[in-house]
This record gives structure tokens, C-alpha cells and sequence, in this order.
């Protein structure tokens, strides 16, 4: 499989859960598990572009498909991707641990959404859950990010 | 180049955090993420009765399995493992105790159980494996058998007569219980011209960070010394606890946070000792991951309380007299003593001049989980009971309910203002700093709360049912008995900061530099604040109790400023000149004034032990500083929110249309912190109101075991958050701090409750018991017309 | 919460799928868009020796809009579907239903096929497929067959799908003439789970009566309900706010709802009669409003 651009291989049995791959046998431990069972959104991953739980996914079926972490937004040692850089200087991470899943789900919200407003911005990240920030930075930063983006003029 | 005194502070500034470089890039250092050579996993067998003997386990089949290297019961951890001695009992003195009348009994709970599994979850057995899925699979070849005996299913079930004991040794249910009071109760409620009487209830809740626990460790047979790294804000305690369960030496003990997900509160677990152990027996690093099951099953529960409340007053809402006796349900062991129940009744009377008083409360003991402290930790259930309270006064009085606020508050030429009895620390209970009926006002200006009444009663005739709710809360910040800081300066002129404190998410690392760098004379951007490591620091107590920005900050702030006195000390030394006339600025220490300066490199080199040190007479060498903070007792932050609601009258669904806050804690390091803090705080307060609930049935199964059942809120539950800030300053550190990690989640179920309540004026909907749910919201109105019918509407 | 162990058989083509199925009967199960599987298989419910992937079989996710119906391949990802071009005109009732499934990551894994083969009371394509009495084909050894909606779904989480049984495909008839519809629906939270939920399909003659109604529930017993009762009560009357009345009404009694800690059994029949009404008030304000649905 290709993951953040690179060809990746790895072994797994069968049940093994592409979350668990990739931060086990790939090293990618950004991608983060909240419940095991879908409904925290910590661990959204791309795949193929488009948002996915990476914890309801059996590793075997990424085989031949392009996934994206959070380690694939920005080169390790290069500048932030505009929305990590939103989410930053708005504030929209606290204990850091869903901030993987919600950056994620922006990418692809901003991808087909430049210009979203508030209604619509929770209702695309409702499926992400964050105990620490209450939200509302989300929102700023998720604005603040599509700002950028726009500004930019960069293809996400 | 800037001096000192020409620069704006950092503290006050709206910095961006440090922690997010590595956060954003998911590079963050949790404790699952970074294995071990060799390292072997564990996963844990546990009741899935809430009460039952345990007959028999065998774990021969769980040995059988693939790669299972290991598997122990209860019985193989005898004389091996101690049990969990609480510490909180250990902090309540004997002083304290018969101030309030108080007992607390001890409740040590072993690692893993012995003969009586006491909740579902209860932990059981451990297998160890080459991996978590191979360890699950072991768990279910190990057979056990169970005799299931009669749940103790609530605090009501507990205090029967012929209730099983749970723990026979002390006799009955009742872990602890005191009593605290002033003024002559009995008469005022006797002469009052009005009373009031109810019940107050607070469901069962879970702290639910989003990173469950995890708990890894290693051990260093040669020398004898023991690492452990898990998810747990107190890490000096945990290390006191393993050295003592473990029989080892403190100094042989490390303790390492890394980066954690979120607490929302302290908690020890088994695994916290049970792990380390393994580690030692079987001479390999193990990891245990909570999975989210587990975890709401056993972790951080909270709440749980039922009050019945009485007030006396007068016809124009004037509050007389309270009387209050609570019950705690805290599971099946007590690990807390009193911290939550004594914070509810030290808090109950919030902002009120309510000097004639009784508050009584028992914790006690029941099959479910063991409860620990939970952000607000007591005073969320006090604040509901109170608050709710007060807009039933104002009903009857035909007040509003901000009038019976104003009537009632502690009016700011009193503060400080003794409270009549100690606070939990023992230290006399005092509101050492506040302007209540000003915070008051600022935020119903920034609600434009008269606009809103207007608007209610357009939208009532219309149909919409509109409720605005209001709650005000004190909170006794900043925590003793201490927190301590390290800081250390460099020849490059870089500073590193070690302090006792855990940040998970409230911006430490980002907050404390800020301070640091100001009482230093140093850009922030040059110090590194480093924690959560006993190695590091001898002492330490953690973040918790909305303690660290008060004591680390202090301790953090002292050190700096007797690290600047030493630098500048050394640089007189080298300039010829007097302390007094030198500043730091960026790489050197300059003489005011003049050319003359010399850089930091030479002060550090002067400073250097050695033959050919520069230092003043009597000083030591090195550029480091050291200070534990010891606060004289809690300084008092202090809120006010504002909610608004809609309520669809046919489904009982309540929306949060608005919500504002204004907070009162002090000195802000970073106002932006600040409003994250509280922010998230409203959001876990509107998740206790509408939606969350650790739900067990009568048998003491829980019935909310996934995310599918215990509803954590998202941003479509959650409105934009109004924050306004109020600064008045502590009075009990030099920097006049006052903590505010807990208060947003306090008022948020009373103000939603009340705000319910009032869509429905001049109805009489009373609502009180939170979470509300739909349904309860139609069961509340039917139930007041009902009332209203059968009192044929004479009120 | 680890999935139990199991072997896995990655077919690539609809006949070795039904071969594998037929080979391990009961203790096979298929892997579609695994949204409801593998939370089963992490909390361990579902057991599987054998699990059948069909994400590799090609030819099975097909999407067309023509003669007068939708035609989806069960593996279709139901956020293909929900921005379908042409849909949303032709028949916001499959949109604004698809919506509320869960949220968007749900959607761009979970199949069609999935959600119906799954057959929870509480999901929104089995009513999808009730209101428009879709048809549904089946794949077995023996050859394809055809069942409509009202066969197919049969309890709770059952279907008239034998073991060896693939879901290959679904056609759902599209509404003509002067339609409006309205899909709604009441959950705790944004995309979770319905307490109770109702799609209502109106059309209008030309004299304003409605010619046809029609209802689907869901979350109020072990499978969608089409309420025969209450979709009488309103065809061929003026539907005014009086006969919607007595169409929502007349739901509770065929519906049985059952009760969890989020809504008692009551409370969601109670709850089943306001939507319907508010789900047939919204159907024929917009098929009063809208434009007549061109024939695809």
C-alpha cells in the first residue's frame, strides 16, 4: 500500500485492524485509538482521498490503496500544513489527542468545502468527539484554515 | 536589544503553546506509542457479576494458548503485592475530622480480587502475551466461576436494614460521613415565613478523556530499579504507591507521564501496581492498554449524588436557612475519603451570604465502580442543588430569578469573608478574594439578559418555548500542600523548568514559560518547561483540583526570580558592579545604562564548580534555583454562566441556543488558555446536563458500555461558548493566580436545568435531576400541569 | 477490544463469494463496508470462522439513474449515492435519508448492501427500500432471485438472505408526477442511531388530493414499517392539516416500538406519531411548491 506517498509493506493476520497496523507495524502512531468501535473519530485516516475509521477497517483491506495520516500532511521537518497551523494559532487543541482524527476530517471537509459555515462545519466534524476544547476553537480554526487555504490558492 | 523593563510582559499574553508543534504533527509521545524490546502485553479478566463470590479460576487453558507467557489471580498476588493504602484518608487530619464530626474508614483495595469481586469490572486475572489480540483470546480460556450474590444497588439498597455488607469489617455501608453547621437551624426554619424541600439528583458519569489509561513498565534487574510510564496526572503518588505495594526503595522507582490524552480527574488503578509487577516477575517491559470498554466500565466515575435540600426564607426571597444531607454513591471502595462530598458541602453555598447552616454527608458504599474525583469533583451536584433551589424561591416569590441571585449574594465589601467552617485542607474556609454581585451583572449585560426576557415573552406567543437559566459557582483553587520547580539556565542562555506538575492539555508547558521568562528576564522562546518525571523533581503532586497554574505557577515564578537574583549575583561579580544596576537582556547581562556587559556564557562558566569559580561569598555553584510552594490554604475563583435554551414542547428535545460565562480566576497566564479551559469545561458540563450517564439496572449491570449509550457531545450539541473574564486578583500568591481548569464544567447542569425550567414560565416545570433526557422533560411538564390541576391553578 | 480470530477469504469474483459462503454456511460472514461488522468483532458479538470480503469483487458498486429507477450495486459506498448527480432533483427522498446515516466517514465505507443485509430496525435504508418498494436480487449457488422490500426484511437483523446468499443489487422505482417528500428523523445526538425516524412520500393529483402516500418508520419495531392505516387515512383526501392528524395518529397502533435507556417504548410511539406528522406536513408543502419529477 501507499501511505503519506511511500510504498509501505507489513504483515498481519487477518483481524488486525488498519489502525492497529499502522501505528504498530508501519510506526505511524499519530493515528490515535479513542473506542475501538467507530464513534470517536480519533483515529480517521484517508483512504483514497476520502475520511475513513481507520479503527473499522481490517489492516488486509488497505492492501493496493493510498492512505494519508496526520504524519503525511506536512514533511517532518518542513512547515505546517495550513490547517495544523489554523489549529494552532486558534487554539483548537488541548490534550492533542484527537487533533490527528479532526485534521483529517477538515482536510476532506475543506477539500470540497472552501468556504463552509458554522452549521456546517459541526455538522461535518460531529463525527469527531474532543473532551478538552468544548468545540468552539474548532470551529475558529477550521475557519481559520480555510482562510488560509483560500488565501494560498493551494490545491489541499 | 530590549530590556527588562521596556518589554511587555508574557504572562497576560495570548502565546501560542509550545506543546502544539508536536501535537499538530501527531508526534506527540503518549504512552502506546513507543514500544520496548521485548516488551509483552497484558489484558485483564474482570467480573462480569457486581457482587460474587469467586469460586474458582483456572488459567491452565489461558497458559495453553499461543504466544501466553503468563496469566495470575488474586491468590498469586498474595504477600507479594499490597494492597492500595488511600492516600486521601491519610491527608484528612485528625483536627479536621473532629471539627466536622467527621469519620472516615479505610478501604484498601487489592491489586486484583481476592475472594469477592465487588463491581462489573472488577479486575480479576491477568494474562500476559506477545500481544494484546492473543492475550484477549487467553482471557477466554480461562475458566471462572462465580456465585453471584445480592448487589447492593444504590445508596438506598446500601442503608437498609439486612443490606449485605460489603465490606464486614466496618460494620455497615457508610464509608465516611461528617457533618459541618453554624447558627441555630432548627429556629429559622421554625420561624421562617417559607421553607422548601427537595431532592436533588445526580447521575453517575465518567470522565471519558479520550486516551484511556495505559500503563507500561520495565525493570533493571541489575540494578534494581523499576521505570514506569503510564497515563496518570500524579505521578510522584503513583511512585509512592508502587514502591510501597512493591517493596521497593522510593529512589528505585521512576515514574514517567509523557504526553496524555485528557484526565479529568485523578484516579489510582490496579494496573498502576499490577504492571510494574509483572514487569518485575517476569524480567520483561509489559504494556497494558485500557481499551473504551473497559474504561467506562471502571474508570473515573463520578458524581452519583442525591440532596435533599432544605431552604428557609423570607417573602421577598431573602435565603434564612439551609439544611442540607447528601448521600455519595462512591462504589464499592472508598479511594477518596471525603475530597468530593466535603468539596460539595464546603461549595454548596456558592456566592451566598448563607451563614445559618447544616450541611450533613455520608459516602456511601454500593457494587458499582469506585468513583474518584471529576473536573468540579463535588461541586457541580452542589451547584445544581443550590441553584435550582434559588429559581424555585424566586417562582414562589414571584421574583426573577437574577433578583433572588442579587438579594442573596455576598456583596464584595465582605471579601474576604470567613464561611464558618474549615475547608478540606483543615485551614478556616475563607473567600480570600471575589466580586460576586459585579460578575453578576457583567454577565447578564453580556447576555443582554433584560433583552432577552423581552424577547421570551414574544417567542412564548409565538409558541417557542425559550428557557434562560443562570448558576453561579466559588471554587477553592490551587490546592496544597505544595508543587515545586526547578530551573535550570544554560551557557547558551537556554532555560529548562522541571516542575512536580502534569499538563494534559491546560498549556503548562506553554503557561509556565510564560511566567518563568517574565520573573527570569528571559524570552520565552528560550525556556523549555519539562515535567511529569519523578527523576526529575524529588517531590511532586500533580495537576488536579485546578491546583497547577497557582502552585507550579508560584513555585515556577519564585525559582525564577532567585535564579535571576544568583545570575545577577555572579554578574556583578564579573562587572564590578551592583546587583541592583544589571539586567538581562537576550544572551547578556548588561550594567544599566553603560556599554558594559558580559554574556551569559561567562556568568554560566563563573557560576561552574571548580577552582575557578567567580561566585559571591557563601553562594553556590551552579545557574539553577529551587522552590516548593506551599499555598496557606485554596484561593477562590469564581463564575457565573447564562444559558439559554429552546425546548421542543412535543419531544422534549432541549437545544442549547447560547451559553456565556463570566470567570473570575485571577491573574491570567494566557487568556487564551484560559478560554480553551473553560470552553471545554461548558462542553463536558452540557454533556453531565443532556446526555451523559454511567447507567447501571438493578442487578448493578452497566448498561452504558459503549459509545452507543453513553453520549459524549458533539460539536452540533455544543453552541459557540461566550467567555468574559473578571480579574480579581488572589490574595494568597505573590502572582495573584487563582486556578480555573474545573469551573466551566460546574454551573453548566444548573444553568441548563433552570433554563429548561423557565421555558416553561409561568408553568411550574421542575427539573430536577440531571441528565435530562426528552423524555424527562415531558414527564416534568405533565407533571406540573397535573399539580397545577389538582391545585386548581390557585398559585 | 480485539477481534477474535478468524480466516479470511478476499474473493474477487460474486461466484467465489458464494462458493465460500456455501462452503461454511452460519459461520461465514460477509465483509462489505464493515461500519456494523467490525465494531461487532471488536466487542466480540459477532464470532465469524470465516469472513468474506467482497471489496475486491468487481462489477458489484454499480450506480445508475434510468428508467425511472435507481439502480445500486450493494457494494456501492453510500456516500456515492448520496451525491449522485441528478439524485437530488429527481429524488430528494435517497439524499436527505442517506444524510443521517451516521457521518461522512461512515458513509465513504459503508455499502448499501451493507445496511440492508444488516437489516437494523433503526437504519435508514431499509426504509428507503420500503417506501419506494424496491426489489431487491439476491446471488446463490443455485442462481439470482428477485425479492421485493416487503420480503426481504425479515426481524431484527434478519433477512430471507440464506447463508449462501450474496445481496448483488437493489432498484428502487422513483416517484412521478407532483411528489414531495420528507425524510426526519430524532436521535440523542447528530447521526446517531433514531429514537424514531420517518420517511414520507406525497403525490398530488390534480384536484390537490393525494393520489399516493406513502410511510416508512423505523426504529419503531424489528423492521421498517409501512403503516397501511395511516397511509390510508390519507390518500385521496385533501391532505389539510386535520387528515395528516389522523394519519399520524393512526401510526401508533401499528407500530411496536421497544424501549432502551434512551427512550422508552412510549415515548417513541409518541414520538413516531410527530414525526409522521411533521414528515407529511414538509412531503406536501413541498409537493405543492415543487416542480412535477421529470421521469429519469
Amino acid at each position: 500500500m501507499r501511505v503519506n506517498g511511500e510504498e509501505r509493506r507489513g504483515v498481519a493476520q487477518p483481524r488486525v485492524t488498519l489502525a492497529d497496523f499502522l501505528r504498530d507495524e508501519l510506526g505511524l502512531t499519530g493515528t490515535h485509538l479513542g473506542c475501538e468501535h467507530g464513534v470517536c473519530g480519533a483515529c480517521t485516516i484517508l483512504v483514497d482521498g476520502r475520511s475513513a475509521r481507520s479503527c473499522l477497517m481490517l489492516a488486509v483491506q488497505a492492501e493496493g490503496h493510498e492512505l494519508t495520516t496526520v504524519e503525511g500532511l506536512a514533511p517532518a521537518d518542513g512547515p505546517l500544513h495550513p490547517i495544523q497551523e489554523a489549529f494552532s494559532a486558534k487554539h483548537g487543541l488541548q490534550c492533542g489527542f484527537c487533533t490527528p482524527g479532526f485534521l483529517m476530517s477538515v482536510h476532506e471537509l475543506l477539500a470540497e468545502v472552501p468556504d463552509p459555515d458554522e452549521a456546517e462545519i459541526r455538522r461535518r466534524l460531529s463525527g469527531n468527539i474532543c473532551r478538552c476544547t468544548g468545540y468552539h476553537n474548532i470551529v475558529e480554526s477550521v475557519r481559520y484554515a480555510a482562510e488560509l487555504l483560500r488565501g494560498a490558492g493551494a490545491a489541499v | 536589544m530590549t530590556t527588562v523593563e521596556t518589554r511587555e510582559p508574557f504572562v497576560g499574553r495570548r502565546l501560542r503553546r509550545k506543546e502544539d508543534a508536536r501535537l499538530v504533527r501527531g508526534a506527540g509521545w503518549f504512552v502506546p506509542d513507543r514500544k520496548l524490546p521485548g516488551m509483552l502485553h497484558a489484558a485483564i479478566l474482570r467480573s462480569p457479576f457486581a457482587h460474587a463470590r469467586i469460586e474458582r479460576l483456572d488459567v491452565s487453558g489461558a497458559l495453553a494458548c499461543e504466544g501466553v507467557v503468563a496469566a495470575f489471580t488474586g491468590s498469586d498476588l498474595a504477600g507479594r503485592v499490597g494492597r492500595f493504602q488511600e492516600s486521601a484518608r491519610k491527608e484528612v487530619t485528625p483536627q479536621l475530622l473532629e471539627a466536622i464530626d467527621g469519620t472516615v474508614k479505610p478501604t484498601p483495595f487489592p491489586v486484583l480480587a481476592d475472594e469477592v469481586a465487588l463491581w462489573v469490572g472488577a479486575p480479576v486475572a491477568v494474562v500476559v502475551a506477545s500481544d494484546r489480540y492473543a492475550a484477549e483470546d487467553a482471557l477466554e480460556a480461562i475458566e471462572a466461576s462465580y456465585e453471584p450474590l445480592e448487589p447492593v444497588a444504590g445508596p438506598e439498597a446500601a442503608l437498609r436494614d439486612g443490606a449485605p455488607v460489603l465490606h464486614p469489617e466496618l460494620g455497615d455501608n457508610v464509608a465516611a460521613r461528617f457533618r459541618v453547621g453554624s447558627g441555630d437551624v432548627e429556629a429559622a426554619f421554625a420561624s421562617a415565613p417559607r421553607t422548601l424541600r427537595r431532592r436533588f439528583a445526580f447521575g453517575r458519569h465518567s470522565a471519558n478523556s479520550m486516551e484511556t489509561r495505559s500503563v507500561q513498565a520495565s525493570y533493571d534487574e541489575g540494578r534494581g530499579e523499576l521505570t514506569v510510564w503510564l497515563t496518570n496526572a500524579r505521578p510522584h503518588l503513583i511512585r509512592t504507591h508502587v514502591s510501597e505495594m512493591l517493596g521497593l526503595p522510593l529512589e528505585s522507582v521512576r515514574v514517567v507521564v509523557p504526553d496524555m490524552g485528557g484526565s479529568f480527574g485523578t484516579g489510582v488503578y490496579s494496573e498502576d501496581a499490577l504492571i510494574p509487577f509483572l514487569a518485575m516477575e517476569l524480567r520483561r517491559p509489559v504494556r497494558w492498554v485500557e481499551d473504551r470498554q473497559e474504561n467506562l466500565a471502571i474508570t473515573r466515575h463520578a458524581r452519583d449524588q442525591v440532596h435533599d435540600l432544605e431552604l428557609a426564607y423570607d417573602d421577598d426571597g431573602r435565603i434564612l436557612a439551609l439544611r442540607d444531607r447528601f448521600l455519595v454513591d462512591v462504589g464499592a471502595y472508598n479511594a477518596y475519603a471525603i475530597t468530593v462530598s466535603y468539596n460539595a458541602a464546603a461549595h454548596l453555598r456558592g456566592q451566598y451570604a448563607i451563614d445559618c447552616f447544616s450541611i450533613e454527608g455520608l459516602n456511601v458504599l454500593t457494587t458499582k465502580a469506585p468513583v474518584s474525583p471529576v473536573r468540579g469533583a463535588g461541586r457541580p451536584e452542589a451547584v445544581f442543588a443550590l441553584d435550582r433551589a434559588l429559581d424555585l424561591v424566586a417562582a414562589d416569590c414571584g421574583l426573577d430569578p437574577a433578583d433572588v441571585r442579587r438579594r442573596n449574594m455576598i456583596p464584595a465589601e465582605e471579601i474576604p469573608r470567613p464561611m464558618g467552617m474549615p475547608y478540606r485542607d483543615g485551614a478556616e474556609m475563607v473567600y480570600d478574594s471575589g466580586d460576586f454581585p459585579a460578575q453578576l451583572e457583567q454577565a447578564l449585560e453580556a447576555f443582554d439578559y433584560d433583552g432577552w426576557r423581552e424577547q421570551q415573552t414574544l417567542w412564548r406567543a409565538q409558541g417557542r418555548r425559550v428557557g434562560i437559566g443562570i448558576s453561579s459557582y466559588v471554587e477553592g483553587s490551587g490546592f496544597g500542600p505544595h508543587e515545586g520547580a526547578v530551573v535550570r539556565l544554560d551557557p547558551a542562555g537556554n532555560v529548562r523548568v522541571v516542575t512536580g506538575a502534569k499538563p494534559h492539555g491546560q498549556g503548562l508547558e506553554t503557561t509556565l514559560a510564560q511566567i518563568c521568562a517574565d520573573e527570569l528576564g528571559v524570552d520565552v522562546e528560550r525556556v523549555t518547561v519539562a515535567s511529569g518525571d519523578t527523576g526529575l523533581i524529588q517531590y511532586g503532586i500533580g495537576t488536579f483540583a485546578s491546583r497547577s497554574a497557582v502552585t507550579a505557577g508560584s513555585a515556577v515564578g519564585i525559582a525564577a526570580r532567585r535564579l535571576r537574583e544568583k545570575v545577577l549575583a555572579v554578574a556583578g561579580v564579573l562587572l564590578d558592579a551592583d546587583p541592583d544596576e544589571l539586567d538581562l537582556a537576550g544572551d547578556e547581562v548588561v550594567v544599566r545604562g553603560e556599554a558594559r556587559a558580559v554574556s551569559l556564557a561567562e556568568v554560566a562558566h563563573a557560576a561552574a564548580p571548580g577552582p575557578r569559580n567567580r561566585l559571591p561569598a557563601g553562594m553556590e555553584p551552579g545557574l539553577e534555583a529551587q522552590y516548593y510552594f506551599q499555598p496557606p490554604t485554596v484561593t477562590f475563583a469564581s463564575g457565573t454562566h447564562l444559558a439559554a435554551v429552546e425546548v421542543d414542547e412535543e419531544t422534549g428535545f432541549v437545544e442549547v441556543l447560547r451559553y456565556l460565562t463570566v470567570d473570575d480566576c485571577g491573574r491570567m497566564l494566557n487568556p487564551m488558555v484560559v478560554e480553551g479551559q473553560i470552553q471545554g469545561g461548558v462542553a463536558h458540563g452540557i454533556g453531565t446536563a443532556l446526555y451523559e450517564e454511567s447507567l447501571y439496572d438493578e442487578d448493578c449491570q452497566l448498561l452504558s458500555g459503549t459509545y452507543m449509550d453513553y453520549l459524549l457531545p458533539s460539536a452540533v450539541e455544543v453552541p459557540p461558548i461566550e467567555v468574559g473574564h473578571q480579574q480579581c486578583l488572589s490574595e494568597l500568591n505573590p502572582f495573584g493566580i487563582k486556578g480555573c481548569g474545573e469551573g466551566g464544567a460546574v454551573s453548566p447542569p444548573a444553568a441548563i436545568a433552570n433554563a429548561v425550567a423557565d421555558a416553561f414560565r409561568p408553568e411550574r416545570v421542575e427539573l430536577n435531576r440531571v441528565p435530562i433526557r426528552p423524555e424527562a422533560v415531558l414527564e416534568a411538564v405533565r407533571a406540573a400541569r397535573a399539580r397545577d390541576q389538582e391545585e386548581g391553578g390557585a398559585r | 477490544m480485539k477481534p477474535p480470530p478468524f480466516d479470511y477469504v478476499a474473493a474477487t469474483s460474486l461466484d467465489e463469494a458464494v462458493a465460500a459462503l456455501q462452503e461454511h454456511g452460519d459461520d461465514a460472514k460477509l465483509l462489505a463496508g464493515g461500519q456494523s461488522l467490525v465494531p461487532l468483532l471488536a466487542f466480540r458479538l459477532a464470532r465469524p470462522s470465516v469472513l468474506v470480503d467482497l471489496n475486491r469483487v468487481a462489477g458489484l458498486d454499480g450506480l445508475e439513474l434510468a428508467d425511472g429507477e435507481l439502480r445500486v450495486g450493494a457494494m456501492a459506498r453510500q456516500r456515492d449515492v448520496e451525491r449522485l448527480p441528478g439524485l437530488r432533483e429527481r429524488c430528494p427522498l435517497i439524499p436527505e435519508a442517506i444524510e443521517l446515516v451516521g457521518h461522512v466517514a461512515i458513509r465513504n465505507r459503508g455499502t448499501v448492501g451493507g445496511s440492508l443485509a444488516h437489516a437494523d430496525p433503526a437504519a435508514e435504508w431499509p426504509a428507503l427500500a420500503a417506501i419506494l418498494d424496491a426489489e431487491l436480487d439476491l446471488a446463490g449457488p443455485g442462481g439470482t432471485r428477485t425479492l421485493p422490500a416487503r420480503d426481504f426484511f425479515v426481524s431484527y437483523f434478519t433477512t430471507a438472505l440464506e447463508p449462501d446468499e450474496v445481496l448483488t443489487q437493489i432498484r428502487l422505482p422513483l416517484p412521478n408526477g407532483r411528489t414531495g417528500s420528507c425524510f426526519l428523523e430524532l436521535s440523542r445526538r447528530h447521526g446517531d442511531f433514531a429514537l424514531a425516524g420517518v420517511g414520507a412520500l406525497v403525490t398530488l393529483g390534480e384536484d390537490g388530493g393525494a393520489t399516493d402516500v406513502r410511510l416508512g418508520l423505523i426504529g419503531v419495531g424489528d423492521r421498517p414499517v409501512r403503516p397501511a392505516a395511516a397511509e390510508s387515512a390519507l390518500r385521496g383526501r385533501v391532505p389539510d392539516d386535520a387528515a395528516i392528524a389522523e394519519a399520524a395518529a393512526a401510526v401508533a397502533g401499528e407500530i411496536e416500538p421497544n424501549g432502551d435507556i434512551h427512550g422508552s417504548a412510549e415515548y417513541r410511539r409518541h414520538l413516531a406519531t410527530v414525526l409522521t406528522r411533521r414528515a407529511l406536513a414538509t412531503a406536501v408543502e413541498r409537493a405543492r411548491g415543487g416542480e412535477p419529477a421529470a421521469a429519469a
